[in-house]
């Protein structure tokens, strides 16, 4: 950030204090100095402090670790820029994403590290990881650099969407990268059986003629690098679940004690192949909106803890993108601004308790990628969010910040929202609705 | 569930996109008109005046002579000015995008669109983008429908056999990635049909048909026991590079008509296929043309239900336009 002089210090007062790392729900005041949080305490702390937040009848909790968001920059700036998606991102909550290697040009050497902390660097309010490609190009045919990577800053490395040549590609990429310490950041699609289809297989993509992808595609996937993990005992991260059998066998290589975990996309916690409708393209998502049993078993795994975080899988467009047949539109919701208000549907639903969530939307990805986050001890970083969980508003277009209002959700009455944000003790977010 | 944008507020044909959803008054209002145009047009003189100064716009972005010229055939007996366009998909693909094609069209001032597109969703999508006075009728989008062969494969069943509420039709074949079969199927339920056999190998069905009201069978004999109709499907003969089908052979020895097979079915059964016929693949040569079968028929009816369609959307609608 360009500004070093230091942030105000903050006091909240009044609010239910959220912390997954030490398990506290509870009123508390929490003081911020310095970047730090310098006291979680039930008394009102000694000292001034510049700003005083009456955060009454709100949640204070960790800033949210999106662990799969899409920022377009560089490669496809017409669709979004790190300056757009930065500041939604602040205005959800959010105070860190994990950006996946698919940029253009993927994320596969040093220097395409340097450029996008750089790029990030300069727009700053935002902690921004990134994973780092698993094979040269992702092309699935050789190793990319995983050392260089790691040392570049990669918190984990991944193929992305793009498939492995074969799978000994898969057995010794897996091999290497535990060798590093890096988790393996699996998207569980086999290539061949999606076979670039487009909607979930069933009776809906039959009746609208669109290519189907099985829910073998997922599964066959999740076991084949299950058993590698069996083999090889490294850490392998299933990213955006989407049926219940490929939750079911999560669950079971967790049970047994595999080093697995898994995310799932908030949208697929609330959207069934159904909501395609009549070819709605801002449905069209990968992988596709399943069955409500497989919703339900999501629902379930996000509940129990075997899906240990739920991400925006952000992914926003320009108009363009969607404004095709549902088969040639480009896949994706602009995910981070629906992120927390859909998360506090699940609280409604009864799916989570408060706790659990700011669980799922930092303590648990944050575990997943090893950075500090997370937690609300005395001396972490302030990264935190304060939520208004009754504050009911309708989700539309022209209130978005991000560059895409690719979402499926525009018209949804959502329960609340993040009223301020504040990134290493620094507010980036605050709503000035009268309250 | 795909039918309100194709009805306008007073039920009556807006756009035709697909059979799903059609209410079946509207169904049995157009064969009727098909019936009455074809009658009509009979004689010497096959021009009527109904569309006369209306511009239809025969749009393909997928290769298609037979089709096209039934629609032109059927636009100019109407009367209308017809203006066929075959746009290739690398065209489309230079910078220009599919509703730049239609915005760019709709300023020639058409009336309605015959399109063909090999993206399923392709018809509702032009039908949403398209200004308030322009009609979409669907001539083929992937997958998804081709609601004029659904009309006419009724009406060519109707004229034969009867309505079809008591008739039992197998459809024979690549079901998987036929818009015919798809559109047929529902057209043969709105008019109440009970008994609808998707025939084919697995690879060739798609999942979940059955909730669209067909029965699977995976063999041709118990398949087509007690049929009235047979409709055949043609099958791309490039399959087998998908893995669906080990060869043309197998699968003209599993699921062809012959006429060891046609001799075994009701006497009075009949054989219909939406064209082009693969000869030797789904159907013997010497079969395509005998007497029990409808498909040069299915041709000329194809011109009649296209002209009930364009007279229902058009001219119709001409007085409260």
């Amino acid at each position: 950030m360009s500004d070093r002089r230091p942030a105000p210090s903050l006091l909240f007062e009044g609010a239910r204090v959220l912390d997954p790392a030490s398990g506290f729900d509870g009123s508390a005041f929490v003081a911020v100095r310095d970047g730090r949080i310098e006291a979680v305490a039930a008394t009102r702390p000694a000292g001034s402090f510049d700003q005083t937040i009456d955060a009454r009848g709100q949640w204070l909790m960790p800033g949210i670790v999106d662990i799969a968001a899409r920022f377009r920059e560089p490669g496809a700036s017409h669709k979004a820029t790190f300056a757009s998606e930065t500041r939604a991102a602040q205005s959800a909550g959010i105070t860190a994403v994990t950006i996946p290697p698919d940029t253009r040009p993927p994320i596969a050497t040093p220097a395409m590290v340097d450029r996008i902390h750089g790029i990030a660097d300069r727009v700053g309010g935002l902690d921004v990881h990134l994973l780092g490609a698993l094979t040269q190009d992702l092309a699935g045919e050789s190793l990319a650099e995983m050392s260089a990577l790691r040392q570049a800053g990669c918190v984990g490395v991944s193929n992305a969407a793009s498939g492995l040549r074969d799978s000994l590609v898969g057995r010794r990429a897996l091999d290497y990268a535990h060798g590093l310490g890096l988790t393996v950041h699996v998207f569980a699609q086999n290539p061949a059986l999606a076979n670039r289809g487009c909607a979930h297989e069933g009776p809906i993509a039959t009746r609208l003629g669109l290519a189907p992808i099985p829910v073998a595609a997922e599964v066959s996937a999740i076991r084949f690098w299950i058993s590698l993990v069996e083999d090889t005992g490294a850490a392998v991260h299933f990213g955006r679940l989407s049926t219940a059998r490929g939750v079911e066998m999560v669950g079971a290589a967790q049970k047994i004690g595999l080093p697995v975990s898994a995310d799932v996309a908030a949208h697929q916690l609330f959207l069934t192949t159904d909501d395609i409708g009549s070819f709605n393209a801002m449905c069209h998502v990968l992988p596709p909106l399943r069955s409500a049993e497989d919703r339900d078993a999501l629902r379930a795994g996000v509940m129990h803890g075997l899906i240990g975080t739920i991400c925006s899988d952000h992914q926003p467009h320009e108009p363009d993108a969607k404004i095709n047949p549902f088969p040639l539109t480009e896949p994706g919701i602009s995910g981070l601004e629906t992120l927390l208000p859909l998360g506090l549907v699940l609280v409604e639903d009864r799916i989570l308790t408060p706790l659990q969530l700011a669980e799922r939307l930092s303590l648990g990805p944050a575990r997943v990628l090893g950075v500090a986050a997370g937690s609300m001890a005395v001396g972490q970083r302030a990264n935190l969010v304060l939520v208004d969980p009754a504050q009911p508003f309708e989700l539309r277009g022209d209130q978005m910040l991000s560059a895409g209002r690719n979402t499926p959700f525009l018209g949804r009455k959502l329960p609340g929202r993040a009223s301020l944000t504040v990134h290493a003790g620094t507010i980036v977010h605050r709503i000035q609705a009268p309250r | 569930m795909t039918s309100s944008l194709q009805l306008d507020q007073h039920g009556r044909l807006r756009h035709l996109l697909t059979m799903d959803g059609l209410p079946r008054q509207l169904l049995t209002e157009i064969l009727d008109r098909a019936a009455h145009l074809a009658e009509a047009t009979s004689g010497a003189d096959k021009k009527l005046p109904n569309l006369r100064g209306r511009t239809i716009v025969n749009l393909f972005f997928e290769a298609s002579t037979r089709t096209r010229s039934t629609f032109e055939v059927a636009a100019k007996r109407l009367s209308a000015d017809v203006i066929n366009l075959q746009v290739s998909s690398s065209s489309t693909s230079k910078g220009e995008t599919l509703l730049d094609t239609l915005k760019t069209m709709e300023a020639m001032q058409a009336d309605l669109f015959v399109i063909r597109h090999d993206a399923s969703g392709a018809a509702h999508f032009f039908a949403e983008h398209a200004a308030p006075g322009v009609a979409i009728l669907n001539a083929g989008d992937g997958r998804h429908a081709h609601p004029t062969q659904g009309l006419l494969d009724l009406y060519t069943i109707r004229a034969h056999k009867g309505p079809p509420e008591n008739l039992s039709v197998a459809i024979v074949g690549d079901v998987l990635h036929s818009r015919v079969a798809r559109s047929d199927i529902h057209g043969l339920r709105i008019l109440g049909c009970k008994d609808i056999r998707v025939v084919a190998p697995p690879t060739l069905i798609p999942a979940g048909i059955e909730q669209m009201g067909a029965r699977v069978f995976h063999q041709l004999e118990p398949g087509l026991d007690g049929v009235d109709v047979v409709i055949l499907l043609r099958l791309q003969t490039e399959r087998m590079l998908g893995a669906f089908l080990p060869s043309l052979g197998e699968f003209h020895r599993d699921f062809g008509l012959t006429r060891e097979r046609l001799a075994k079915l009701k006497p009075d059964a009949v054989v219909m296929h939406p064209g082009p016929i693969n000869r030797g693949v789904e159907i013997a040569g010497e079969l395509a043309y005998s007497e029990r079968s409808l498909i040069l028929e299915q041709v000329a009816n194809g011109i009649s239900v296209r002209m009930a369609v364009m007279d229902m959307i058009l001219g119709d609608r001409g007085a409260s336009k």
